[in-house]
């Protein structure tokens, strides 16, 4: 489950106006899904630690001035939550355009084209077109590793990568450097990937990359499918082994 | 130390001072240092020693007298000097026993001066921020050494609480609730941190009182850790204060040399100790969790809150934190009690507040006044106005935060209610001043582009949407813009600030909606300058009767 | 180019475009019998006739904004047609076009017909040969139709599939605004 400390006491809430119960200690995100409840996420990823970088699942909790983010808040008793209110549509379009405008994404010559959540996401909410200024930058490839493929025209800084590879498979490869928008994915000290010293190759941060940013070596325009399914199975395994 | 070696020291020491016949103290912070006030002051040392007055002329470095733009200052005895340079060095000690240098002479009659409160910076300009026994001279560790031998934690805070006190570093959160919250939070280890990365364009209050009195945020840190039950603290300062690290740093060993911090200070149980962690300069590291994360050697991000730093910050433990003016507030609460200093200011805005005033203004420098002051009078009576005849046009409250207030809401009140109504914030305490020649969307664009370097990257509407804020305000800006261009402009406002993950992204849009609030005509010139040439090509294209080739 | 019917009148045009949107368009197939009873096609690279008429009902415009040359055809495009639609990724987004965008024109120059150019042999004589006069100047940027223009209506895909085409002319016919997004995507 998303958290990890949930006590077992039952709570209840309303979530869309739906009463719902729910163990405490658990979040917004995951009673809203376990209850057929979709809140759009990018960054989040169901076995790696919560990040709270997209803001596409911030929702309105009556008596909180703020939005608050469903990944990283605990559902209390009594709490109302409405998740799809005219405003965060609004503002979940204009989060996802930016993304649009941020990067160099060229979908029809991508590897990821038709298989990518963050084309995905943009269908969802219906943007057919990006208002925001495109910033155009000039990113590189790093082609440098055998088996996999950087590419930073793509890549939307979700950091989902960065926790696998540090989380999960134990190495932290990666990490973010840089600010605004000048972050970005780095390997070790800022080298190759190809060069890392740490990288054993395992391929998770690829599978786990929602867009086209990750890729494997050889994939052509709309080849690149990636498999998730792998994560909860290997957080679950391991739980119960320990 | 015991309790009473601590008076006795104070006695001692002002003894030995008052067995001088003179005193000049020459501001050493890094603003007079830049104008090579070191080497005065070591001129004006040496001249002393020359006369052979050392035992008669007592020479010492102090922190800053607050009128920064004529320093470096000076003061001998009770007159006052500005603009001082090492060659007057021989005039101002022959002027100690007769008439005082007139060319130097800089008014302490001045509403610069007259109209100041000084409370947190009392001390500042009188004490040797290097030398403990000066400021232990001057009451330095009195207010710890009444709260450990005969206060409780609960009587400390509620100290705190009745006097009102609200915390300095931006927001104004009620500094005895805070400290309530993390004495009551569960956990045998706890932190107490001081805020020092005071990263705001324009405000340098904080880097004035560690650099100042350094021993007053010390011991500010000491009763705040008894409060709350912490035994460490950490004082967080930007790497780029090297003369703030310094005198910290010697604070801090000065105090462990006479047991004013470490074990069992004053023979009480009580142990504290403190270290010094650097920022490498980034303005979200002020950011109360993302200055956590620093501190423990990660990168400096902001994460979601709940939880705060009271129930689990550092290593995930409560930790307190406030801001260095906020600490420098607790010895004078303590020693004068809270009443007196709840009778400053306004039912909501308690004491005094710090400003450094910089722009287009007579007089820059550090200010520090009491709440409820008319902003009127600090702009005119105290800054002494704009130069060159120039007429007024706004301040800018709050730095990169904050809002820009016009001319004719100078009336309003300094204190946290009537700034956030006009629609800009107290802040940390940046005040600049700007003159007719500026343009807002301008000024509005150089607090984007300061959001946008600054902005650490880890959620995308600050990250993409300052980017954007910046493009289409360099749009208006150069003319190139649009009404579209600013409706989504507008937009973007409104959903930067909701949907931003911390501080820094959520108040990032508020330079521009102040200016649009005040000046929206700037912007509208622009965009009716600019579509004047579109509307000329448009009408080009409908009359024209140009082939359009479809291959070219 | 007069308006004899009442039927609405349409036009298409290309500007930084691979034609492919209009292939699509041409996919249509028997459908295109169909249009044409609903529609008079007044100005199309596949109808004949070489100036944008006055008073177009409905515009599709392929391709991006890469020259000055484009740029002006917007503007035109934009005075003379009450519904403009950016059909395709390259007028929705910039797509491939803008893939140039990274690099700074002059550079873009000296790639293409400097270095790799083998005519004629020396470097110098291909700089010369530079072609900055004759063709429309290149804007910094190959932008959307929509950085420059105000469009009415986004129909994505790279390109958009002909029903997705059919879709959006037939509602847009019948009087309602299509959701795009239901039948096409970027990429797509
Ligand atoms: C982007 C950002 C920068 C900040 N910078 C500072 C700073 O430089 N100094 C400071 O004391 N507080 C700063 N704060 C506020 C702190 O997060 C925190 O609220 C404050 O240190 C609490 O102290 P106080 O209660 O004494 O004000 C900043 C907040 C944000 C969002
Ligand atoms: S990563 Fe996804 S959105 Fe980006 S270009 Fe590739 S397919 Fe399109
Ligand atoms: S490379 Fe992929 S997984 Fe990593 S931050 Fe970028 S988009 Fe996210
Ligand atoms: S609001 Fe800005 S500074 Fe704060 S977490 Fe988001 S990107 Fe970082």
């Amino acid at each position: 489950m998303t958290s990890a400390v949930s006590s077992g006491e039952s709570i209840t809430l309303k979530i869309d106006d739906k009463d719902i119960s729910c163990r405490s200690g658990e979040t917004i995100l995951a009673v809203a899904r376990e209850n057929n409840i979709d809140i759009p996420t990018l960054c989040f990823m169901e076995g790696l630690s919560v990040w709270g970088g997209c803001r596409l699942c911030l929702v309105e909790v009556a008596g909180s001035p703020k939005l608050q983010a469903a990944c990283a808040t605990v559902c209390t008793e009594g709490m109302n939550v409405v998740t799809a209110s005219p405003r965060l549509k609004e503002y979940r379009k204009m989060i996802v355009e930016m993304l649009f405008a941020e990067r160099n994404h060229v979908c029809s010559v991508c590897v990821s084209n038709g298989h990518c959540e963050l084309q995905d996401m943009a269908v969802k909410l219906e943007i057919d077109h990006v208002r925001f200024p495109y910033r155009y930058p000039h990113l590189q490839v790093d082609n440098s590793h055998d088996r996999a493929r950087m590419d930073h025209n793509r890549c939307i800084l979700c950091t989902r990568c960065v926790r696998v590879c540090a989380e999960i498979e134990g190495a932290h490869t990666k990490d973010v450097k840089g600010r605004g928008v000048l972050a970005a994915i780095i390997h070790d000290l800022d080298q190759p990937w190809g060069e890392s010293e740490t990288c054993t190759s395992c391929g998770k941060c690829v599978n786990v990359c929602p867009t086209g940013a990750l890729t494997h070596r050889g994939t052509a325009v709309g080849e690149m499918q990636k498999k998730t399914d792998f994560l909860p199975y290997l957080t679950l395994m391991r739980r119960t082994e320990s | 130390m015991k309790p009473e070696e601590l008076t006795s020291m104070m006695e001692k020491a002002r003894a030995d001072m008052q067995a001088f016949d003179h005193h000049i103290n020459v501001c050493t912070e890094s603003g007079c240092i830049s104008l090579q006030s070191d080497l005065l002051l070591k001129t004006l040392g040496d001249e002393v020693k020359h006369r052979g007055l050392t035992e008669k002329v007592c020479v010492k470095g102090v922190g800053c007298m607050g009128l920064c733009c004529n320093g470096p200052l000076v003061k001998a005895n009770t007159t006052l000097y500005q603009n001082v340079k090492s060659e007057h060095a021989p005039a101002i000690v022959d002027s100690l026993s007769s008439q005082p240098v007139q060319e130097l002479l800089c008014d302490t009659q001045q509403p610069f001066f007259t109209r100041q409160k000084l409370i947190v910076r009392e001390n500042s300009g009188r004490v040797d921020p290097e030398s403990l026994i000066d400021c232990i001279a001057h009451g330095a560790y009195q207010a710890l050494l009444k709260v450990l031998t005969s206060m409780t934690p609960q009587q400390v805070i509620q100290e705190i609480a009745d006097s009102g006190l609200r915390g300095r570093g931006g927001a104004g959160f009620p500094t005895g609730l805070k400290w309530a919250t993390v004495a009551k939070a569960p956990g045998t280890r706890k932190y107490v941190i001081c805020n020092g990365d005071e990263g705001d364009p324009g405000a340098f209050m904080d880097r004035s009182m560690m650099e100042g009195d350094p021993h007053r945020v010390l011991e500010g840190m000491a009763i705040a850790a008894y409060a709350v039950g912490a035994q460490q603290g950490v004082i967080y300062v930007r790497a780029e204060y090297p003369l703030a690290v310094k005198r910290l740093t010697k604070a801090i060993n000065m105090a462990h040399r006479h047991d004013l911090i470490g074990h069992n200070i004053f023979g009480t149980k009580f142990d504290f100790n403190v270290e010094i962690r650097l920022g490498a300069g980034a303005f979200v590291c002020g950011e109360e969790t993302a200055l956590i994360a620093s501190v423990e050697g990660k990168r400096g991000l902001p994460r979601p809150r709940p939880p705060y730093p009271a129930n689990s910050g550092l290593f995930g433990c409560p930790t307190l934190i406030n801001n260095v003016e906020t600490y420098a507030n607790i010895a004078p609460i303590i020693n004068n009690g809270a009443a007196s200093f709840a009778q400053i200011g306004t039912e909501k805005s308690k004491g005094t507040k710090i400003f450094a005033l910089t722009g287009k203004i007579k007089n820059t420098g550090l200010i520090e006044v009491p709440m409820g002051i008319r902003l009127k009078d600090i702009i005119y009576d105290i800054a002494g106005g704009i130069p060159d005849g120039r007429a007024f046009k706004a301040v800018q409250t709050g730095g990169p935060s904050g809002g820009c207030i016009p001319a004719d809401m100078l009336d309003i009140t300094v204190d946290y209610e009537s700034l956030t109504k006009a629609g800009s914030i107290m802040g940390s305490g940046g005040m600049i001043v700007m003159d007719e020649t500026s343009n807002m969307v301008d000024v509005a664009r150089f607090f984007m582009e300061f959001c946008m370097t600054e902005s650490c990257g880890k959620c995308v509407p600050c990250r993409v949407g300052t980017y954007e804020m910046h493009e289409l305000l360099d749009r208006i800006y150069e003319k190139r813009g649009t009404l579209d261009d600013l409706q989504l402009l507008k937009d973007l406002c409104g959903m930067v600030k909701q949907t931003s993950l911390c501080g820094l992204g959520q108040s990032a849009p508020n330079p521009v909606l102040s200016t649009l609030r005040y000046f929206e005509h700037e912007y509208l010139d622009l965009i009716n300058q600019a579509q004047a040439s579109e509307a000329d090509r448009n009408a080009a294209a409908k009359g024209e009767s140009i082939k359009l080739e479809v291959l070219s | 180019m007069t308006n004899a019917t009442t039927k609405p009148t349409v036009a298409t045009v290309w500007l930084d475009g691979c034609s492919g949107c209009h292939m699509s368009f041409m996919d249509l197939d028997e459908r295109l019998m169909t249009l044409a009873g609903l529609v008079d096609i007044l100005h199309s690279p596949v109808v004949d006739s070489k100036e944008f008429p006055q008073n177009v009902d409905l515009t599709l415009v392929e391709g991006a904004v890469s020259s000055e040359e484009d740029l002006h055809k917007a503007n035109i495009i934009r005075a003379r047609s009450k519904y403009v639609i950016a059909m395709g990724d390259c007028a929705v987004t910039g797509n491939v076009p803008a893939m140039r965008n990274y690099w700074d024109r002059s550079d873009l120059f000296d790639r293409a017909y400097v270095e790799n150019a083998q005519e004629p042999v020396s470097p110098e004589a291909r700089k010369a040969l530079l072609p900055l006069a004759v063709v429309p100047p290149l804007r910094p940027h190959a932008t959307p139709l929509h950085e420059v223009i105000k469009v009415d209506l986004y129909l994505p895909g790279c390109p958009p599939p002909a029903d997705a085409i059919w879709f959006v002319l037939t509602e847009l016919l019948a009087g309602r605004v299509p959701n795009a997004m239901s039948v096409s995507r970027f990429g797509k």
